[in-house]
Order: structure tokens, then C-alpha cells, then sequence
């Protein structure tokens, strides 16, 4: 069988970072997978900017940003594989993939990097009545459409969710000349970042209306309209609330989902909160020598993000084949509550750590002049002030190695919000 | 003296400004670096945006390429920049950087491609 120290699973930001990384700590036989005909994952369709300001200090676009991060990986000469699938990963790092002049070819790797990224929540998952016509997208797709395919995909635009692509595709349907209605938000909060609500619907005299979503869509062949009604505090529509919209495009922009099909094969222990895998503080899974970093572990709002996480899983996986052994007993969990839905990393090792590590979350509603408080057992290690947080802004702590020196093997780390 | 609750957007961190107008006096505060005070000291005054958009390639290995203006642009002129954008077309081979659109609607800025798109095979 043919052996390969590192073999990186998708070539998108997560994946390039990771390579580079893995390259700079000392590994040579590095293999990045992708999927696509080209590296750079869904920056190649992100073409508006706002990326890298905290990776390369300026201000850059989706194409430009992948293109630095593809440069670094052909400068260091790391090999990559396009139009290439991974079928199969086995819990002991066997990876099998298939692409059209190899044939099904399986490789024993040193280590693993999970970077597969995530996909769109699609129509069916959404439960909206109606028929099926053309001209129902998700935000994502519609956008490949226009910025890669250059495709004009409506004239008049309802745009169901507002996560950050939805955003994003208001502005951009706006300046391509279509006319944008509403963005509808079953929640009574925006899953986007509020620089994107300012920028992309608030410049253009876009609404927002919160507590909302589609009850029916028209048309047989092409959608002709939809209704879009109110909803109550469980989420149900309230009768007679319904505003008709003449219209022939829907997007969707109702959530992403950590694609981990691989990773569930593989018998790797998934986050039901996160839908991605459970980490530890080196951002290996459940499985000794496999890594994940990227959206395939927790969705990020800003890739400047991905690229830090993927490079510390670069690292680690480089420092693992070069056989560097944690003790698995050491690890204490991370647990979360008073609003506080997951953490990523799930596990930390006091012992095993560096000397600070980040930790990322989310809460699950908007919350005010909230306490972030972070406890090690029953002693309260930190206390931060948080005037506002929100579910579609992803927040961070950073723990120290020195103040978790002193737990026990049945500690917990728990980080919560407290009045 | 006026007083605006204003979102940055010089990048995703999307702090919160409160931006004090006195006559020429401007006062930012609630921005965690300088890109914050210079956004809401000019999002009060002139406001200003970068257009990003795509322009058809001829020949190319993608049908178009995306682009961006160079800089920033007045708030007002977006749609007389994507105007411009919007009637142009490019050649393959295209780098990133090549103007696409020399002084975009009448800004003074040009238009530039942000993606390397290669002659089609």
C-alpha cells in the first residue's frame, strides 16, 4: 500500500492553511485531496472582500485571499490532487480515493487532516409548502451561479434567512440589477454578522423582517410569488399575517452543516450541537492521528479564523507523525451552559496544552451586559464583561496553561454566562 | 451636536461606533483599532464603499472573472461604478491586479481583476 505522512481531505481555506502549516513544522509528504478542479474551496465564489485583515493585514477578496494561501502551498512544492474524491477513511488512516486517471486508489497516511468544509441546509430540510418550480436556490448556489458560471439567475428576488451568503447575495443580486424584496428571518434575531446587515441590505433600502418566513410558494414551472408570514414564539405562522410578494427567485439562507459523511464512516465521535467532530486541544478526534480544523469542525463566520485553526492542525499532525505522544487520560471536558451552546475544543489537557489556547463558542440567543465567566471545577478562573453577544457572531476565550495547572482528573472546565 | 449608532464594517470583528458630530468636531468611540475612528469619522462625512462585481472573459477557462475597485469609492457612485462594470469584458489570460476598467464611473478609481483565469484549453 502506498504510504503518505500527512494526507489533507479538501483543499479550501482549512485544508491550504493546514498543508502549509504541516510544511513549516518539518513534514515533507504532504497530500491535499480536492474535490474540485481548482484549490480555494468556496473563496473561489466569494468575491466580495473583508477577508484577511487579521492573516495578511489588508483588506482582501475570496479569490485573492485563497490565491496568497495557494501560492504559499506550490512555493513550499506540496503535492495536490484535483478532481479527486475521498470515498472512504478508516479509523486506523487508511484513505481511499478515486479520481479519473487513478482509478480507486487507497493510501496509509501518518496522519489525517479532516478539512471537507460544510454544505448549505437545502430546501428539504426547510419544510416549506408548495410545489417544486425552478428558481428555488440556496444563497450558496445562486452565488456560484453568478460569480464562476456568470449566470443571471433572477430579476426579482425573495431571499428566505438571513445568514451571511443571503447577505452577501442581496447586494450582489442589487448591483447585478434585480430587485431584491425582502430577506425574510424565521428567528427573531439575524444569523449574519451585523457589518453585513449594514453593508448589504441597509445601504440598499433592503428589509429585514425578523419573526418571518415563507408559508407558500407559487408558480409551477417558475416560481411566480411567494407569501411570507409571521411567526409566533414557537416559530408557527400566525394566520392572516401573510404578505404576498410577486417574485421569481428564492434564496435560501437558512444554515450551514459540517459535511462529515467521512467522518461518521470513519466511527469518529460527532458533536450533536456542532455537527462536527468532538476535538481536543491539539484538534485531533476521536480517532488517534486524525485531525480536523475549518468548517467541517464548527462553522466559522471569518476564514482569517479557519486559517489559524487549520494551521495549529497542520502543526499538530506534523508533531504527531514525528511521533510526539499526548497522554489521552489527561484531558478534562470542556462543558458549556447559561447560554453557552458548544465549545470548540471539546477536551483540553492541562498538561498536554500550550501555554494558552483559544477557545471558540456560540450562544444561542442575542444576550445583554452579560458576565463570561470561566470555571475550573467550583473556581472561577476568569470573569469578562460582554456588553452584547449573538448567535451569528462566533465569540472566544482564551485559557491559560498556567491557571489550569491545577486540576484534577475529575475537573471540568466550564464556561458560561451568568447575570 | 448630532450623535450616530453606526456598525463598522472595515472588517467582520463589525464593532459597534458611536460617532459625536460638532461642527467640524468628530468623535468616534466603541473602535477597537484605527481603521474604526477613520470609518465613522468618514461614514458621517463622505461614506465610502469598495465595489466588487465580475466581468465576462473571453476564452477563458471560467465564463467570467471576479473584480473589484481598487480602492474605495463615494457611497453614491456604486451604481455609476457597476455601470461601468457592467459593459466590460476582458480577454483571457487575466491576473489578479490587471485594470479591467480604467476610472470607474468617473471616481477616479479603477476597476481591477481579484482571480488569475487562464486561456481555455
Amino acid at each position: 500500500m502506498i504510504r503518505r505522512d500527512i494526507v489533507i481531505i479538501g483543499g479550501g481555506p482549512a485544508g491550504l492553511a493546514a498543508a502549509v502549516a504541516a510544511y513549516d513544522a518539518g513534514s515533507r509528504d504532504i497530500l491535499v485531496i480536492e474535490r474540485d478542479d481548482r484549490l480555494g474551496g468556496i473563496l473561489n465564489q466569494c468575491i466580495h472582500n473583508g477577508f484577511g485583515l487579521h492573516t495578511f493585514k489588508e483588506e482582501l477578496t475570496g479569490p485573492e485571499y485563497a490565491d496568497r494561501f495557494i501560492s504559499q502551498l506550490t512555493d513550499r512544492g506540496i503535492e495536490y490532487k484535483l478532481d479527486t474524491i475521498v470515498t472512504d477513511v478508516s479509523d486506523t488512516r487508511c484513505v481511499t480515493y478515486m479520481n479519473g486517471s487513478e482509478g480507486v486508489v487507497t493510501i496509509e497516511a501518518g496522519a489525517v487532516i479532516l478539512a471537507m468544509g460544510c454544505r448549505e441546509r437545502p430546501r428539504g430540510a426547510l419544510g416549506i409548502p408548495g410545489f417544486r418550480p425552478a428558481g428555488v436556490y440556496t444563497a450558496g448556489t445562486a452565488q456560484r451561479l453568478v460569480n464562476i458560471e456568470g449566470k443571471c439567475i433572477g430579476k426579482r428576488v425573495v431571499i428566505l434567512g438571513s445568514g451571511d451568503i443571503g447577505l452577501i447575495m442581496a447586494r450582489r443580486m442589487t448591483l447585478e440589477g434585480a430587485k431584491v424584496l425582502c430577506v425574510a428571518e424565521l428567528m427573531p434575531y439575524s444569523g449574519g454578522l451585523q457589518r453585513n446587515i449594514t453593508q448589504c441590505l441597509d445601504d440598499f433600502g433592503i428589509p429585514l423582517l425578523l419573526s418571518h418566513t415563507v408559508s407558500r410558494i407559487y408558480g409551477k414551472e417558475r416560481v411566480t410569488g411567494i407569501d411570507i408570514s409571521e411567526v409566533d414564539e414557537n416559530r408557527n405562522v400566525i394566520p392572516g399575517t401573510e404578505i404576498h410578494y410577486d417574485c421569481d427567485t428564492l434564496l435560501l439562507s437558512c444554515g450551514l452543516l459540517p459535511e462529515n459523511e467521512l467522518t461518521r464512516q470513519a466511527g469518529i465521535s460527532i458533536d450533536r450541537v456542532t455537527g462536527g467532530p468532538d476535538v481536543r486541544d491539539d484538534l485531533e478526534t476521536s480517532a488517534e492521528g486524525i485531525f480536523a480544523c475549518g468548517n467541517v469542525l464548527h462553522v466559522h463566520d471569518l476564514v482569517d479564523y479557519v486559517s489559524q485553526e487549520a494551521s495549529r492542525a497542520g502543526q499538530m499532525a506534523s508533531e504527531f507523525v514525528s511521533g510526539r505522544k499526548r497522554d489521552h487520560l489527561s484531558y478534562l471536558k470542556v462543558e458549556t451552559s447559561g447560554g453557552i451552546r458548544y465549545s470548540v475544543p471539546q477536551y483540553i489537557s492541562p498538561k498536554e496544552m500550550e501555554d494558552s489556547i483559544t477557545v471558540r463558542f456560540r450562544v444561542d440567543k442575542v444576550y445583554r451586559d452579560r458576565k463570561l465567566c470561566v470555571y475550573l471545577g467550583t473556581t472561577k478562573l476568569r470573569e469578562q464583561r460582554k456588553n452584547i453577544v449573538k448567535p451569528g457572531e462566533m465569540e472566544q476565550v482564551v485559557l491559560l496553561k498556567k491557571d489550569l495547572g491545577s486540576a484534577s482528573g475529575t475537573d471540568t472546565i466550564r464556561i458560561c454566562l451568568e447575570d | 451636536m448630532e450623535e450616530y449608532n453606526l456598525t463598522c464594517i472595515r472588517c467582520p470583528m463589525g464593532c459597534a461606533l458611536r460617532v459625536s458630530v460638532a461642527g467640524d468636531e468628530v468623535t468616534v468611540t466603541g473602535n477597537t483599532c484605527p481603521r474604526g475612528a477613520d470609518y465613522g469619522r468618514q461614514e458621517v462625512t463622505a461614506p465610502v464603499r469598495t465595489v466588487t462585481s465580475t466581468v465576462p472573459v473571453t476564452g477563458g477557462q471560467i465564463p467570467v472573472v471576479s473584480v473589484k475597485t481598487a480602492g474605495d469609492v463615494p457611497k453614491d457612485s456604486i451604481f455609476d461604478v457597476m455601470r461601468d462594470i457592467r459593459s466590460a469584458s476582458v480577454t483571457a489570460p487575466v491576473k489578479i491586479g490587471d485594470v479591467i476598467v480604467r476610472n470607474a464611473g468617473g471616481t477616479g478609481t479603477d476597476v481591477i481583476a481579484t482571480k488569475a483565469v487562464g486561456i481555455k484549453d
